[in-house]
């Protein structure tokens, strides 16, 4: 069945768009990442204009983060006032990354910056994610059992302490916030939630337990993306509602069976299939970049560059 | 001097007179082309038939030459080329002018239709519908952005040159069936016919097609760029109620 999206003003397949939601919220659920680093890239191979992508993906991950952060309240997996402490630092975030976007706008280079930073970041995180959890499952295996006991990191030791009692944590305000910050900025540039730089972060720079991460991450994006989505409202007017809505039923539902299925597995092998995601993600980027492209001119909007 | 203005002036009046004697009555199957939810492009038949009082001269050949011409909008081509390694967008041209959608219909060949000369009067090929500002400050060659500009919208579909699309029969009707592509800009389509003989133009008529969204999809387009905070705000409600509404859904299913 094909659809007229009236802001992207084009005619897709109504099932392709629930289809890809529906995948999307599935690893969603699973690891508590937006989904919008797979999403966002998606929208535009089906011919989605790519300013409208960015701006819809981050409207459709307030919707799916919502029922998934439901979810995890009600396994009471959600640091509440670590989510806020994150939450001052996103906004802060996303408003500095809007300038930062129309600025490379300007320039004609947001592209190749979106790309970059795309491969920087999912090529490190992933990298780093898939040797952990490697090792954590390797010494499983080999028959010793994985304490965690939790160290003692140099983020520890900086002024303005806060008691964090969900994730058993009692640490400096400075370093969840400046999380915060650089998750707002690659949300306001990248089109994507964040979820897969904030997660890691939370676990190996807070130090976080892996059960809460997930919850938590999932409460500052939502209203980090719902701040990005009437900033590019508001300003690109950008934002398409049937495509969103038809994004996230599929979305919601595949957030559901993803959450089920995240509790039955593993932290570690959680983790070391998301690694291999993000690494499977990051070497379509850098391809992309490092092969001769099949067209080497493209049309964009006029008014300068 | 004079004799040859006044000669040349002859020339020009009698090659008006002889070919004013025809004229073009035509009609759209539709004037309007309206967007709604389940648009997945059109159709339009353009048909018509030639008005004349002598008889059709039989020397020449009579050819039809349509014109369908979206909204001018101004665009950027970028150009991508190899820098340290990685390929990223170096050159870029400012085309003041290049319409969103072009469809040419032609009886014959486009070139065995209309002469080059009347092809650059009347406006007719593509490539004489760009117009490219005065990029004064950059030496670079625009033919080259141009000619992608054109070989990108040939490729997905929204400039067309379509030869041998026109049926003329017995020198007097006509008629042309063009696609109107789904992704369509709304506005104004300026459709020209013309009628040519031994490739100079010898009638036209011009006409507008309307394309315009309805219902829904105009609702949702006007608030989004007239009152944009409430639409942003009113995307965040309906998209947080329609994740709530479906997870309360399925989680009733799976429990039932």
């Amino acid at each position: 069945m094909q659809i007229y999206l009236p802001i992207a003003e084009v005619s897709v397949n109504a099932f392709l768009l629930l289809g890809l939601g529906g995948i999307v919220g599935i690893l969603s659920g699973m690891f508590g990442v937006g989904g919008g680093f797979l999403m966002t890239p998606l929208l535009f191979f089906i011919g989605i204009p790519p300013a409208v992508a960015v701006a819809t993906e981050a409207n459709q991950i307030v919707a799916s983060s919502f029922s998934g952060v439901l979810a995890h309240f009600k396994r009471k997996t959600v640091d509440l006032r670590m989510g806020l402490v994150l939450l001052v630092g996103g906004l802060i975030g996303a408003a500095l990354g809007v300038q930062l976007f129309n600025t490379l706008k300007a320039m004609g280079q947001v592209d190749l910056l979106v790309k970059l930073s795309y491969v920087l970041f999912l090529g490190i995180i992933g990298g780093l994610m898939f040797l952990e959890s490697l090792n954590a499952i390797m010494k499983t295996r080999g028959g010793k059992v994985v304490t965690t006991r939790r160290k003692h990191y140099w983020v520890h030791n900086l002024p303005f302490k806060m008691k964090f009692r969900t994730s058993g944590l009692y640490i400096s305000v400075i370093p969840p916030i400046l999380v915060g910050v650089l998750v707002g900025i690659l949300a306001a540039i990248m089109g994507v939630g964040g979820g897969f730089i904030m997660v890691p972060a939370m676990i190996y720079l807070l130090g976080m337990p892996t059960k809460v991460v997930v919850g938590t991450s999932l409460f500052q994006i939502i209203f980090v993306t719902a701040f990005t989505t009437l900033l590019h409202a508001t300003t690109n007017y950008t934002v398409d509602m049937a495509l969103a809505v038809l994004l996230l039923i599929g979305g919601v539902v595949g957030a559901q069976i993803g959450a089920r299925i995240g509790v039955k597995l593993k932290a570690e092998q959680l983790r070391i299939l998301l690694a291999i995601m993000v690494l499977a993600v990051c070497g379509k980027l850098a391809l992309d970049l490092l092969i001769q492209p099949s067209e080497l001119f493209e049309i964009g909007a006029g008014g300068g560059h | 001097m004079r004799i040859l203005i006044a000669c040349l002036s002859a020339l020009i009046l009698g090659v008006t007179a002889a070919h004013a004697k025809e004229e073009v009555v035509a009609g759209l199957s539709q004037n309007m082309v309206s967007i709604n939810a389940t648009f997945v492009g059109s159709e339009i038949l353009i048909f018509g038939a030639v008005k004349r009082e002598t008889p059709a001269p039989a020397d020449e050949p009579l050819e039809v030459v349509v014109v369908v011409e979206g909204p001018n909008v101004p665009v950027t081509v970028r150009k991508k080329d190899k820098r340290f390694g990685i390929w990223v967008n170096t050159d870029a041209l400012d085309i003041a002018s290049a319409p969103s959608f072009y469809a040419v219909s032609a009886s014959s060949t486009l070139d065995g239709s209309i002469n080059i000369l009347d092809d650059l009067r009347h406006l007719v090929s593509v490539n004489r519908a760009i117009t490219i500002s005065d990029n004064i400050f950059t030496n670079i060659d625009p033919t080259e952005f141009t000619e992608a500009l054109i070989r990108i919208r040939e490729n997905n579909g929204t400039y067309r040159l379509l030869e041998n699309n026109v049926t003329v029969r017995q020198d007097t009707l006509f008629d042309t069936r063009i696609a109107l592509p789904s992704n369509l800009t709304e506005g104004e389509y300026r459709t020209r016919i013309l009628l040519t003989r031994a490739g100079y133009v010898a009638a036209s008529y011009e006409t507008v097609i309307n394309v315009q969204k309805v219902g829904l999809e105009r609702w949702i387009y006007n608030l989004a760029h007239n009152q944009p905070l409430i639409y942003g705000l009113l995307s965040l409600f309906i998209a947080i109620a329609a994740g709530w509404g479906a997870s309360s859904i399925f989680r009733f299913i799976l429990r039932g």
